[in-house]
């Protein structure tokens, strides 16, 4: 592992918390989505990270240091969609209800300011990374 | 003599370079349900490095002749720990955002430090080969 590793790790961080800005995204432009159905409604997304491990290295076991993070997957929020008396919309089903989507604004914020904070802390990190090496290739002059 | 002219900081360099690395993934991790943050021990680094300026090279290999080259091939990540939390997350992710900023600034610092050390020195040695 080098210095040239932080640019990988951070890189794949910055991928990850962009992926995790696009569902947030997804979730607050669908946080006022209705359907008739509640198993079609929409569903809040929230990624799962996982670790990379570092391949490359001789040594694969737990001790080896990791690679950067990234998305697993995306898992879809469980919790039971509101039921809404709107017997006026088109998209209510035959006794007048509709079912709202999932998706808990407030918690979508918090998120959104946590994966904003991640992503300029790995900017850093990547700049940081920067400055040394082009100080090391400086060296002696 | 030029063996050891830029004394413990050529391996100081490689350890923080290592150190950077690690604390980068602690960071990129900082969202990762599970997630162990790791630091490098520096002191055991160093001297992994083959670094003991006394002699004290407890990994350095041995030589037979004087004109065996040293080994110079930094094992830093045999030096991973796991870092205690103060107070563990739920998801049993370890990583500490201040403290691992306040690390990855330290270990910035202590890189530059080293750097400008052994740039003094070559403009020491640039100066006395100039005769001026």
């Amino acid at each position: 592992m080098s210095l040239f590793s932080v640019f990988d790790i951070a890189g794949s961080a910055l991928n990850a918390e962009t992926i995790r800005l696009n569902t947030t995204a997804s979730n607050l432009a669908n946080s006022e989505s209705v359907d008739g159905d509640p198993t079609k409604v929409y569903r809040a997304r929230h990624p799962v990270f996982q670790t990379l491990l570092d391949t490359s290295s001789a040594d694969l076991d737990s001790e080896s240091a990791g690679a950067g993070v990234s998305v697993r997957g995306i898992v879809e929020s469980t919790t039971p969609p509101t039921k809404r008396l709107d017997p006026n919309n088109p998209l209510a089903d035959k006794d007048g209800y509709v079912y709202l989507s999932n998706v808990n604004s407030i918690e979508e914020m918090t998120n959104m300011i946590s994966a904003n904070r991640s992503f300029a802390t790995d900017v850093d990190a990547i700049n940081t990374a920067r400055d040394l090496l082009l100080k090391t290739i400086s060296m002696g002059h | 003599m030029f063996d050891n002219i830029f004394g413990i900081h050529e391996q100081a360099l490689l350890v923080h370079g290592e150190r950077l690395g690690v604390l980068t993934n602690n960071l990129a991790n900082a969202d990762t349900p599970g997630y162990k943050a790791r630091d490098i021990d520096f002191r055991e680094a160093l001297q992994g490095a083959g670094a003991g300026a006394e002699g004290a090279e407890p990994l350095a290999l041995t030589t037979t002749s004087p004109s065996h080259l040293t080994a110079m091939a930094s094992d830093a990540t045999a030096s991973l720990k796991y870092r205690n939390p103060y107070q563990a997350s739920l998801d049993g992710n370890t990583v500490e955002m201040p403290v691992e900023q306040a690390a990855f600034a330290e270990n910035n610092v202590r890189y530059q430090a080293s750097l400008t050390f052994i740039n003094n020195r070559i403009a020491d040695l640039q100066y006395v080969l100039s005769g001026q």
